[in-house]
This record gives C-alpha cells, structure tokens and sequence, in this order.
C-alpha cells in the first residue's frame, strides 16, 4: 500500500534576482520505509532537478541536514514520513542562518564564528611532548567530555531557540554547550574568569531566557537544560 | 570615572569584562522570587475575605501592626507597599532588557512561536505579555493602595472593587499577575538548575505539573474572592464610605 504524499518546499534563491520566496508542492508516492532524505532526492530527481537540499551522511552523524519541518526543526534523513500521518509535509530553511538556497543553509559559517567566540579549543601552556603516551584521564570525566562532544553543529538547538532569533549575538545553545565541554576538560587550564570573559555577558550566558527549545529538539539530546544551569551557577558568582 | 570608562571600552578599569551583567541576572531573579512568594501571601490576605468579614477586618489590623501599635497605623501599610512598589519597578527594569525591542525581533519572535508550537516558547511568551501588562496594571494597583493604605477593610476594600470601578482591573491584573508568576518560578527553577538531579528532564515536568496546579488554585482562590468582593460592594453601594465594625464591637456597645 503507497500513500500519496504532499510535499510543500519554501523555494528562495537570494543570490537571484527574479527568485521569490514562495512555496512549492511536489506530490509524490510513499515508498516503505521513505525518510525525508529519499523524498527530497526522489523530487529533484523526477520532479525538480532545482531544488536545492544538503546531506552527506544520511544517518544522524553529520548534522548537515536540518530543516525545519512542519514548524519544528529536525534533521531531515532521521526524519520518516511514516510519523507524518496526513501525508502532508512542510518544509523551511532553518532561520538563524545565511540561506544559500531552498532548504541549504550555511550552518558552518554560524559555527565557525561561534566557534571563534568561545575559543572552541583546549588553552594550556604546558608543553606537550608528543614522544611520550598522553596523560591519562579519569574515565569518569573522559565519559563526561565525551557527552557533550557528542554535538554534531547541526544548528537545530539554535534555529529552535527563540533568543538566538530575536538577538543574532547570543552564542547560542551549540556555544555554551562548547563552554561546558571544555570547563570539566582537564588539559583545558582555562578559569572561570577566563571562561566569564567568553560568555558573561547577554550575548553569553546570561542571555539564555530558559526557553528550553534547544534541550527539546536536540537530535543527540544533549543535556543542554543541565549544562547551561550549570554554567549559570558558576559563572555568576565569579569575582 | 570607572563607569565611563566601561561604559565606553567595554572593560572594567582592571581591564576585564563588566561583572554587572552577571548581577543584573541575579537581581532579576530574586527580585522576580521575592514578588512571586510575596503573592502567595498577598492572596492568602486577600481571600481572608472568603472565611468572614470579621476574619477579614482582623487580618486587615494586624498587618497595619496591632500587635505593636494599639489599633494599628496604616502607615505600616503604606511603608511596606512602598517597598514592593520600589522592588517592582527594579523588576521590571531588568524584565525590559528581555522583551523584543524593535519590530524585528517582535516579528521574528511571534512567527517562530507560531510555527514551532513549543510549550514553554509559548508560555514565555505569555510571560512577557503579562509582564508587560503589568507595567500599567501593577503600577496603578500599587499606587492606589500605598496612597490609601487607610481604605482597606471589608468595605473599604469592596467599594473600591464595586462603586470605584477596579474590578475590570483586577480582573485583568490576576490573571497577568499569576501566568507570570508562576510561570517565572518554574523558569526560575530550570534556570539555575535547583531541583535537576539525576534526571533533570523527570524534575522538569513534576515541575510543570507543580506550576500548573499553582495557577490553577491561585487563580480559582483569586476569582472567588473577588466575586465575594464585588457581591459585598454591590450591597454597599449606597453606603459608600462606611468603614467595617466587627461583630464583637457591636456587641459590646449594647
Ligand atoms: C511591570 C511588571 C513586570 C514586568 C515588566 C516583568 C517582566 C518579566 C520578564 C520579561 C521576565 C523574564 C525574564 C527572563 O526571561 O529572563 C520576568 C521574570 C519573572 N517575573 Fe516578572 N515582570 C513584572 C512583574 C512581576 C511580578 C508582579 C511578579 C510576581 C508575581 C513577577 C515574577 C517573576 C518571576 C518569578 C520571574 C522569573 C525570574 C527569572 O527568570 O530570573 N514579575 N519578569
Ligand atoms: S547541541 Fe544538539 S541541536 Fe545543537 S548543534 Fe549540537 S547536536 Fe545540534
Ligand atoms: S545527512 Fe548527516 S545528519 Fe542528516
């Protein structure tokens, strides 16, 4: 049995003149098992050779295709029509990021600067001798780092959030999240002052209005509500 | 010289970033608590009107200080409201830096609360709007009371919810006053993080559950007292004016 499915696509291409933003519907037949990746690439290949999407992994890990679905942005080659009972599927570009085309949208750019803002790397001045084994790492704390690298930068949390909409600044759900992965780092000799001169602010931390979108629409449900408590508490009692 | 200097290079004069911002988070939320429990009480008060008048009028002159003062001063009263008031505004001051402030950020923020369908998205929302209502709401309440801290009373109180037209008002400012309220104490919960646990996400939703029962019981005690209120001056409204004499004073003048 194959449903038939309607497919609504927000098409813009701001980099064309003649380009309006305006939706399009692509009807099509459900196949089993259909994800919103074999959709889309079944469209541009038999109905829309225009359209433009991003994917690379197909499942979960790269985090390059996210779009906001019927309202709620979510990876789209994790997301199957089957969960979508009216058949009927609206597709946006996620906001909060430069659009390129359609539903591709610059996710990396956004990351790239966050990840600038909140010195996304390991700070230490001990010398690393690369001839001897590494510094072992408690296996508790080595787990603890390793939830929060689980972030994949899909930008989700971020196009959930409606601070980070309304204040183009805010570092964002993905960016105090990177905070938190590096404060329990224990190579990482940065202190709290150091970390308060990153994210002490209203485009930081105390920006966040506890909207909890990001923690609810996290694909790697990262425990972002905790994390950013967290970072609350201890950044706003430093001295 | 050293708010000059911030204000202008965005450094403090040891040449860090501002510690004020961590501050006014801080400020917000105590002050935000304190009015929020404050109004548990004040609607405990309030609803004294629910058991009798003469519980009413007795609650009235304690907290005008009868236990300090023989008959208690008004006074007291007005000090306290001033008080509130004074934490109030601060409130809302830093309440303000939340809010949209230009057109962009309110367009932006009501097409993405329409589209995302996000519960506690949604319920900020409701957050801000009340909280927004109540710079005018709030403020004339507030006024009025510390001005006429002597009018409080089983009449008093009812003649100006009847025969001087506030019960529009509280109308509008109970309902603002708990949405708000104790929307803001559950955030204020989730945001520093104070029932988390070992699973945060089972703590939020007892919290949300708590919440939810909160507005319900304020708002159903709120709405009865009021009705009480608004029935008492309707009865008095030929008598506007006449102050409350407990039944135990009328007894012992015979
Ligand atoms: C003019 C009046 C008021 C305005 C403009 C206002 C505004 C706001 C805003 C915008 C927030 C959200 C802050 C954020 O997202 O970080 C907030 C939080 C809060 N408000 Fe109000 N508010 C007012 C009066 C009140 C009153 C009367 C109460 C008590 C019932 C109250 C209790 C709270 C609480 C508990 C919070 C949470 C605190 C926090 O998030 O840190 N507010 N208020
Ligand atoms: S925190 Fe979650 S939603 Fe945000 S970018 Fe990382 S994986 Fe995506
Ligand atoms: S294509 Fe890699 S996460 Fe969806």
């Amino acid at each position: 049995m194959s449903r038939d499915i309607t497919i609504s696509v927000l098409k813009f291409n701001p980099r064309d003149e003649d380009s309006k933003p305006e939706f399009v519907e692509y009807n099509l037949k459900e196949t089993p098992g259909m994800t919103l990746f074999i959709a889309l690439t079944k469209i541009r290949e038999e109905i829309d050779a225009d359209l433009s999407f991003d994917f690379v992994c197909r499942a979960g890990i790269c985090g390059s295709c996210g779009m906001v679905v019927n309202g709620v942005p979510t990876l789209a080659c994790r997301t199957l029509i089957e969960n979508y009972p009216d058949g009927k599927l609206q597709l946006i570009p996620m906001p909060a990021f430069e659009l390129i085309k359609d539903l591709s949208v610059n996710t990396g750019k956004w990351m790239d600067n966050m990840s600038t803002k909140v010195e996304s790397w390991i700070v230490s001045n001990d010398e690393v001798d690369i001839t001897k084994i590494e510094e072992k790492m408690d296996p508790d704390t080595a787990d603890a780092v390793f939830e929060l690298d689980r972030c994949i930068e899909c930008g989700i949390c971020v196009a959930s959030c409606a601070t980070a909409l309304m204040r183009p600044d805010f570092v964002g759900p993905a960016g105090l999240n990177r905070i938190a992965r590096f404060s329990i780092d224990p190579r990482d000799k940065r202190t709290d002052d150091d970390f308060y001169e990153l994210i002490g602010d209203d485009n930081g931390i105390f920006g966040c209005m506890s909207l909890l979108s990001c923690e609810d629409h996290c694909p790697k449900h990262l425990p972002l509500q905790n994390k950013i408590a967290y970072l609350r508490r201890k950044l706003v009692s430093v001295k | 010289m050293s708010d000059l200097i911030e204000g202008y290079i965005g450094k403090t004069t040891n040449g860090k970033k501002s510690r004020i911002p961590a501050k006014l988070d801080y400020i917000q939320s105590l002050t935000g608590g304190f009015l929020a429990i404050f109004m548990w009480g004040h609607m405990m008060m309030v609803s004294s009107i629910l058991v009798s008048k003469d519980f009413m009028y007795y609650v009235t002159k304690f907290l005008e200080g009868s236990f300090i003062i023989d008959g208690g001063s008004p006074l007291m009263v007005s000090i306290f409201v001033f008080i509130v008031f004074v934490i109030f505004v601060v409130h809302a001051a830093l309440g303000m830096r939340k809010l949209p402030s230009n057109f962009k950020q309110y367009q932006v923020l009501k097409a993405h609360t329409k589209s995302i369908q996000h519960q506690d998205t949604q319920l900020w929302g409701y957050q801000a709007f009340t909280g927004f209502v109540m710079f005018f709401l709030g403020s004339i309440h507030l006024y009025i009371i510390m001005t006429n801290s002597a009018d409080i009373g089983p009449y008093a109180s009812a003649d100006r919810v009847w025969s001087e037209w506030m019960w529009p008002l509280y109308i509008a400012l109970l309902l603002a006053v708990e949405f708000h309220g104790t929307i803001g104490l559950y955030r204020l919960c989730i945001k520093w993080g104070w029932f988390d646990g070992k699973d945060p996400q089972a703590t939020r939703k007892r919290l949300k559950k708590v919440k939810w029962a909160l507005t319900g019981f304020f708002l159903t005690l709120g709405f009865a007292a009021l009705i009480v209120y608004m029935k008492i001056g309707m009865e008095h409204a030929d008598k506007v004016g006449e102050k409350y004499v407990p039944t135990s004073m009328i007894k012992e003048a015979k």
